[in-house]
């Protein structure tokens, strides 16, 4: 039960494995969120080395270049995984760089260690304070069993790809990237960290949500607002569609990855037989080095769907409960004003102090209601832009893996026509051929 | 049916319409794909996407010992299997059964290419029929790589292909596979010529009975049987012993092949199938999206196209895999070759050894001295020899068997060679046929690749198209 972590940004040679010891962790509710892994050597590298790999999602791109054109004025990156081993656990840290030019940051630059846990006590701690904004969602806590077939390294790699993308949407937000617990997040040490999550609701704010989860269930909202009722409709909607997008493509990786396993074992075959050929022995062998050629087309393909487009569907996915929740809370918010008011006009007594407080929940309300309908067109922006992107990228990669086959067979085509030619020259007039070259069979 | 590429083929006969194939076999052959009749015809040695008929026709010109020089087509022929039909009729136990027949049309290419539009003439056949004089040649020609029939049941199929055989696209593809039979029959320099092979295509009453009066039937069971039987070879023809083996490979090599390949065509098909999903979400999303909404739409119509596309690429393939299986059929046929100059040359053997023992025999009956043990030693030892003139009856039955023995010994040994030598012409034949047959499968299979590509890369840039529109 021995493995090592792999960082991508080691130098060295060595290329370590992690073992897939995520299976026995999957239902394990009361561990650390973060992966666990079983290392041998604890690496604590220095980290100093600045990730060169850096995530490239073009969804990240895309944002982070549009951004630019207004000003952006933080960067925060997210890279160079890394294990810890402590007496009592071991877990993953990330690198968290930022760059700003913001006053309300000491410096201008700031590198910190992060784990997921750290990550999951942010969200909650933005959620609580703006429980009406779209906070982008988190890779998911526990490994859905699908999704590791390969090494923990991919898991690894997609997870620091999605924490990436958290923050950074989260520095692109307005309101959000000026909360003092996200600056905290990008500067504090380990212990300050520490300290500063000790305060504050933080530790019940998972508790929070599902409490009042419940109570919502349980108060309905009588007046709610046309538009919010709308929105309401398309999140319903949104999210069975992307739901089933998620599968779709997660099905097609699959149906692909079969694909390719069948594929691979047509290319030893031709070789085998062409050792027992003479005059077709070549040909043959031009039949299997296209098969495998086309093989590794095909790998490349099915990576892009892995660590592209099906990570980005599963983001919306999430993206889809994080919005029902937050218009439930926004429902919450709106239940308690209406049940307030309620109760205002049956009592008699303490009608004064009740107005007022009708009047801060109204406030809020309101104040909730701004925020929701200013985010609510930020987020759909924005998931125009990634959903697009992935699948043109996808589209990309599909005609790039479709043109190199193609010339993996037009090269084979070329080799054995030449021979044909030369074997019949004389014989006849070569046009019958040129029109069967360029002639594929039509299907009627 | 999506177009499948067809060689041309031409048969030419004698004019003598009554005394077709016989004698001086046949003069050069043309080989020529016979379409129901379209229009040009008339030309001898067109090629579709075929580009080797001609080298097919030098072929025949120069290795066939038995073709007579020169190319004096008296009349040609078009043969081909136009059609399929269900019969309903009682069999051999009374039965009554559904059965598919086939209809063979020939027609004199001279007729049509001076203009004259003759109608074609026509027989009905089913499988059974064309079983039977496949047999027919297997037990007549047995030195002849016989063409291979259509498989009886549909093997190697993928999940969407029906393994029925009464199922429309089977019996279509056998229809094709039947035609193909008959054109290499008639392009082979000596199945063309055989009468019975003439009647089968313009007789269709009473064919059966005259191929059963030529007593193959007999021969075939003796044969057959000795086929099935295990026996050693004392001194095998290396050639003959070295193809054996190249036709178990060959068997061995394509049937595997064939069915990697159905898996993998299952998959493909899974693959592309799949995508028809995107389609229909895309479109129930896109209702709910203002400015996604045409994008999605759009895109989901190419997505279902991609899906689509799927049938007609892998129906093509699907002639790969016909391609494949003929010859996976023609390695068995070509080891019962092998195996039959085995079993003659077995035979040869058996026939020299027993007059070998006969000979040994009367030098020791005549010289009285035994040479080897033997209970009849033995128990005249024991016993008391014979008499003078029992030894002289002996004597005298052993010399006419050794006289016969010697005739047999002679006759094997001049079957033998006869067949080695035929056998060898038909070998050379084969081969040649193989690796051009072969190499042109390979090349169609790349130019069907080529067109998936093609196609894939136009419908991932309309999606893509549409995708920058969302």
């Amino acid at each position: 039960m021995s493995g090592i972590i792999v960082d991508p940004t080691a130098e060295s040679a060595s290329t370590q494995e992690i073992t897939t010891d995520v299976s026995e962790r999957m239902l394990d509710l009361d561990e650390d969120d973060d992966l666990e892994v079983f290392s041998k050597d604890a690496t604590l590298a220095d980290g100093s080395l600045f990730n060169a790999s850096m995530p490239t999602s073009p969804a990240s791109m895309i944002n982070q270049f549009e951004e630019d054109a207004d000003e952006k004025d933080i960067f925060v990156t997210v890279d160079n995984p890394e294990s810890h081993v402590t007496a009592i656990e071991t877990f993953i840290t990330y690198r968290v760089l930022t760059k700003t030019t913001r006053s309300e940051f000491d410096s201008c630059e700031y590198e910190v260690r992060r784990r997921y846990q750290d990550f999951h006590w942010l969200k909650g701690r933005l959620e609580e304070a703006h429980p009406t904004l779209i906070v982008h969602p988190l890779p998911e806590k526990f490994v859905m069993k699908g999704m590791v077939e390969r090494f923990n390294e991919d898991f690894i790699e997609t997870r620091r790809k999605a924490l990436h993308r958290f923050l950074n949407r989260i520095a692109d937000h307005p309101i959000l990237s000026c909360s003092e617990d996200f600056k905290i997040f990008l500067t504090a040490e380990a212990s300050e960290l520490t300290t500063h999550k000790k305060q504050g609701p933080g530790f019940l704010s998972r508790m929070g949500d599902t409490v009042r989860a419940v109570a919502a269930t349980v108060r309905g909202v009588k007046n709610r607002p046309e538009e919010f009722t709308a929105i309401q409709e398309y999140v319903d909607t949104f999210s069975q569609k992307i739901n089933s997008l998620d599968k779709v493509a997660l099905r097609i990786l699959k149906e692909q990855k079969e694909y390719l396993e069948d594929l691979k074992e047509c290319e030893p075959m031709y070789t085998l037989w062409s050792g027992s050929e003479d005059e077709l022995a070549e040909p043959l062998r031009g039949m299997a080095g296209c098969i495998d050629r086309c093989c590794r087309e095909t790998g490349e393909q099915v990576n892009q769907l892995s660590e592209n487009l099906v990570p980005a569907l599963h983001e919306y996915v999430l993206c889809a409960e994080t919005l029902k929740a937050v218009l439930r809370r926004r429902d919450n918010i709106q239940a308690d004003v209406e049940a307030k008011s309620e109760t205002l006009a049956n009592k008699m007594t303490e009608r004064e102090s009740l107005k007022e407080e009708i009047d801060k929940l109204e406030d809020k309300m309101e104040f909730a209601n701004n925020a929701l309908k200013g985010d609510w067109e930020r987020w759909q922006k924005n998931m125009r832009e990634d959903i697009k992107a992935a699948f043109m990228c996808t589209a990309e990669k599909n005609i790039d893996y479709y043109e190199k086959c193609l010339a993996v067979w037009e090269s084979f085509l070329l080799s054995q026509r030449s021979d044909l030619t030369v074997e019949s020259s004389g014989e006849q007039d070569p046009a019958p051929q040129e029109i069967a070259k360029d002639e594929a069979p039509q299907a009627t | 049916m999506t177009g499948i590429r067809r060689k041309l083929l031409v048969v030419s006969a004698h004019a003598d319409s009554r005394t077709p194939f016989l004698v001086q076999s046949n003069e050069n052959i043309f080989v020529r794909m016979a379409e129901p009749v379209t229009g040009s015809e008339e030309i001898p040695a067109v090629t579709e996407n075929d580009a080797d008929a001609t080298s097919e026709e030098l072929e025949n010109n120069q290795t066939n010992a038995m073709v007579e020089e020169g190319t004096n087509l008296l009349r040609k022929m078009e043969i081909s299997v136009a059609e399929a039909e269900k019969r309903m009729g009682k069999n051999s136990v009374n039965i009554q059964e559904t059965y598919t027949v086939y209809l063979i049309e020939t027609r004199p290419i001279d007729a049509v290419a001076e203009g004259h539009n003759p109608a074609p003439d026509s027989v009905w056949r089913r499988y059974s029929e064309f079983e039977l004089l496949r047999n027919y040649f297997l037990v007549t020609f047995p030195f002849v790589v016989v063409p291979p029939l259509p498989e009886k049941r549909a093997e190697f199929v993928w999940h969407k292909l029906s393994a029925d055989n009464m199922d429309p696209d089977f019996v279509e593809r056998r229809r094709v596979g039947l035609e193909n039979f008959l054109l290499r029959v008639a392009s082979h320099s000596v199945l063309s010529n055989d009468k019975i092979f003439y009647q089968f295509l313009t007789e269709e009453n009473g064919w059966k009975e005259v191929v059963f009066d030529t007593g193959f039937q007999a021969k075939a069971d003796s044969r057959l049987k000795a086929l099935n039987a295990t026996f050693r070879v004392k001194s095998p023809d290396k050639r003959f012993v070295e193809l054996k083996h190249y036709s178990d490979e060959l068997q061995s090599i394509t049937s595997q092949l064939l069915r990697v390949r159905a898996r993998v065509a299952d998959r493909l098909y899974g693959v592309y199938k799949v995508h028809g999903n995107y389609g229909r979400v895309f479109s129930e999303w896109s209702a709910i999206e203002r400015e996604m909404g045409d994008g999605l739409q759009s895109a989901g119509h190419h997505m279902d196209a991609y899906a689509s596309s799927i049938d007609d690429i892998l129906e093509e393939e699907e002639h790969y895999a016909d391609q494949m299986k003929e010859y996976l059929f023609y390695a068995e046929a070509l080891r019962a070759v092998c195996r039959k100059h085995e079993l003659m040359q077995y035979e040869l053997e058996t026939a020299a050894l027993d007059l070998a023992s006969k000979k040994q025999q009367r030098e020791e009956l005549a010289t009285g001295t035994v040479r080897t043990f033997s209970f009849k030693g033995m128990t005249n030892k024991l016993f008391g020899q014979e008499t003078q003139e029992q030894r002289e009856a002996k004597l005298q039955v052993l010399e006419e068997q050794i006289i016969e023995g010697e005739e047999l010994v002679k006759e094997k040994t001049i079957e033998c060679d006869e067949f080695v030598k035929n056998a060898w012409v038909d070998m050379v034949r084969f081969k040649e046929q193989k690796d051009r047959d072969l190499k042109e499968a390979l090349i169609s299979y790349a130019i069907m690749q080529i067109s998936v590509c093609k196609k894939g890369i136009q419908m991932w840039a309309n999606a893509k198209e549409c995708f920058s529109k969302m």
